[in-house]
């Protein structure tokens, strides 16, 4: 995944992309079984101890999520850590340094 | 890096219990994934479950970016952002997705109620922002149209 | 008296030096002259259209599409593919040398210069031609001309080249021949809707096609290779072209075949001027 975290005067903007198939459980193969679903359910990311921002996601959400918020609170050169779960238990979790 | 789902218990797990454990850190404060509202497979219905018992009320302190015609319904560009205090929740729906809940974003009082994300959208359909504050969920929406282009290469 | 004479001096000076340059001036003289109707037609169509945002498609012309692609170049998803690419394109083949030792300034701030004419082959160079070249050099197979590998390669050296404006050249008379099979691919009709490129792209430029809005053909080859959101992921030029010839229900040429790589050099030498910046997203 990719992480941009920059300061903004008092407010921190997050904007983040995350490598992920995000595949419905509606399309069908070539022989025509169903694909099961398999995407993203859960965003999550900390500074410093804090949840500073919560996502729940569904199979409606695009291919490779790209995901965008802003919180209050951080300044430049703090750590955030981004941890994403899916709905078969995969796992990413990614460092940034806001900018 | 991609762990394996034995990796992301040990990691996450901490010597605790897994998923429970993620969900459970008190310090979180926030809901876990709500299946039941995800699943839902009526625009109704899943704010009901989602939102259960909240009053809706339509409001212009909400703000809702999306496109009037959709270069792609596969990548809608969406964002919501609200000046309303102590926003709690901001959740979206597509109308006519077969289950409406797209995404649902839970916030604190460190947080601005500012998101974006891409959506998915089957067809064209009304897009549907709550943004959850003060007990209440405070209603933006928009059409989207989603056509299928005559340029498909 | 004098002044006659000066003035006949000065003509005699002026005409020995068009003489003096001569074939390879000439030729670049000609397409410079197709080069500015081209761009005359344009910026008669779209008069309020800045020159450079030319390599930006069809968000040049449309506000709406703009506003779409503005979003999704915030965090582009093509992203992945230049680290892919950079990844791929720093990899020492099996027999230790890299792409870098194939390529003018090891391959980094080059994409400007392609397509180009090799005067001796007399053939176009594409820049996804001299990568697999480079690779069968080196005793490494072929790589898919259409996506994966090559491509992400060749969008990570357009993403060190952003900017930088193309100065593709007709240097000779095989080159001005290939430029201009590239032109006539350009304007003559092809398949079962009996329709030329520059019947959309130019003609119907900016209106409605169905769904959608054809983009000016000026500067279309900018930006490639593209992410685009149809295919979930990143495409070739030339793959672009087979699927527009699909859709007007001709069979495509084959993916870096004479016919695709004149066809790239005309469009790009159209857009002369005009910055690279690829890879870029498209709907």
């Amino acid at each position: 995944m990719k992480i941009k975290a920059s300061a903004k005067g008092d407010v921190i903007k997050v904007k983040m992309l995350i490598g992920h198939i995000m595949e419905t459980g509606r399309r069908k193969d070539a022989n025509g079984k169903l694909i099961p679903g398999h995407y993203i359910t859960e965003v999550t990311v900390v500074h410093k101890d804090a949840t500073v921002f919560h996502a729940q996601l569904g199979p409606a959400v695009s291919k490779d999520p790209y995901l965008a918020f802003a919180f209050k609170g951080g300044v430049a050169g703090d750590k955030i850590t981004v941890t994403w779960v899916d709905n078969k238990g995969e796992t990413e979790t990614s460092e940034s340094v806001i900018r | 890096m991609k762990l394996s789902r034995r990796s992301f218990f040990k990691y996450m797990g901490a010597g605790a219990g897994g998923l429970l454990a993620f969900a459970s850190v008190p310090r979180l404060a926030l809901a876990a994934w709500n299946e039941a509202a995800f699943t839902a497979d009526a625009l109704a219905s899943a704010i009901a479950v989602r939102y259960p018992g909240l009053p809706i009320e339509d409001s212009t302190a909400v703000k809702l970016k999306a496109p009037a015609i959709a270069e792609n319904g596969a990548v809608v560009p969406v964002s919501v952002s609200s000046n309303l205090p102590n926003v709690k929740s901001i959740s979206l729906f597509v109308e006519k997705n077969p289950s409406p809940l797209a995404a649902s974003f839970d916030l604190n009082a460190q947080s601005v109620a500012d998101i974006s994300v891409r959506l998915r959208m089957g067809e064209t359909s009304n897009l549907v922002a709550l943004v959850e504050a003060d007990g209440k969920l405070f209603r933006v929406q928009q059409e989207v149209k989603v056509t299928i282009g005559g340029c498909g290469g | 008296m004098k002044k006659i004479l000066l003035s006949g001096m000065a003509f005699t000076i002026l005409s020995t030096a068009l003489v003096g340059c001569g074939a390879k001036e000439n030729f670049q003289q000609l397409v410079q002259t197709d080069t500015e109707q081209f761009r005359a037609f344009f910026a008669k169509r779209f008069t309020g259209v800045e020159f450079a945002d030319y390599s930006n498609g069809v968000y040049a012309i449309d506000p709406d599409s703009r506003e779409q692609w503005l979003e999704i170049e915030e965090f582009p998803p093509y992203e992945f593919n230049i680290d892919r690419g950079k990844e791929l394109f720093e990899t020492p083949f099996v027999n230790g040398k890299t792409y870098g030792e194939c390529f003018p300034n090891g391959g980094i701030g080059i994409r400007q210069n392609y397509p180009q004419f090799d005067a001796e082959a007399k053939e176009v160079v594409t820049l996804e031609l001299a990568i697999n070249r480079c690779r069968t050099a080196n005793g490494e197979p072929e790589l898919n001309y259409k996506s994966g590998g090559l491509v992400d390669i060749s969008a990570y050296m357009a993403f060190t080249s952003r900017d930088k404006p193309f100065a593709i050249g007709v240097p000779n008379e095989d080159a001005y021949k290939a430029y201009l099979a590239g032109q006539k691919l350009f304007y003559s009709k092809h398949g079962q809707l009996n329709l030329a490129c520059a019947d959309c792209h130019m003609r119907a430029s900016g209106q409605r096609l169905r769904a959608d809005i054809p983009g000016p053909a000026l500067g279309q080859a900018t930006g490639f290779p593209v992410y685009r959101s149809k295919w979930e992921g990143m495409g070739s030029l030339h793959y672009r072209y087979a699927g527009c010839m699909r859709d007007i229900r001709a069979k495509p040429f084959a993916l870096q075949s004479e016919q695709f790589r004149n066809l790239e050099y005309f469009q790009t030498i159209m857009g002369n001027g005009l910055t690279v910046n690829g890879p870029s997203a498209r709907k």
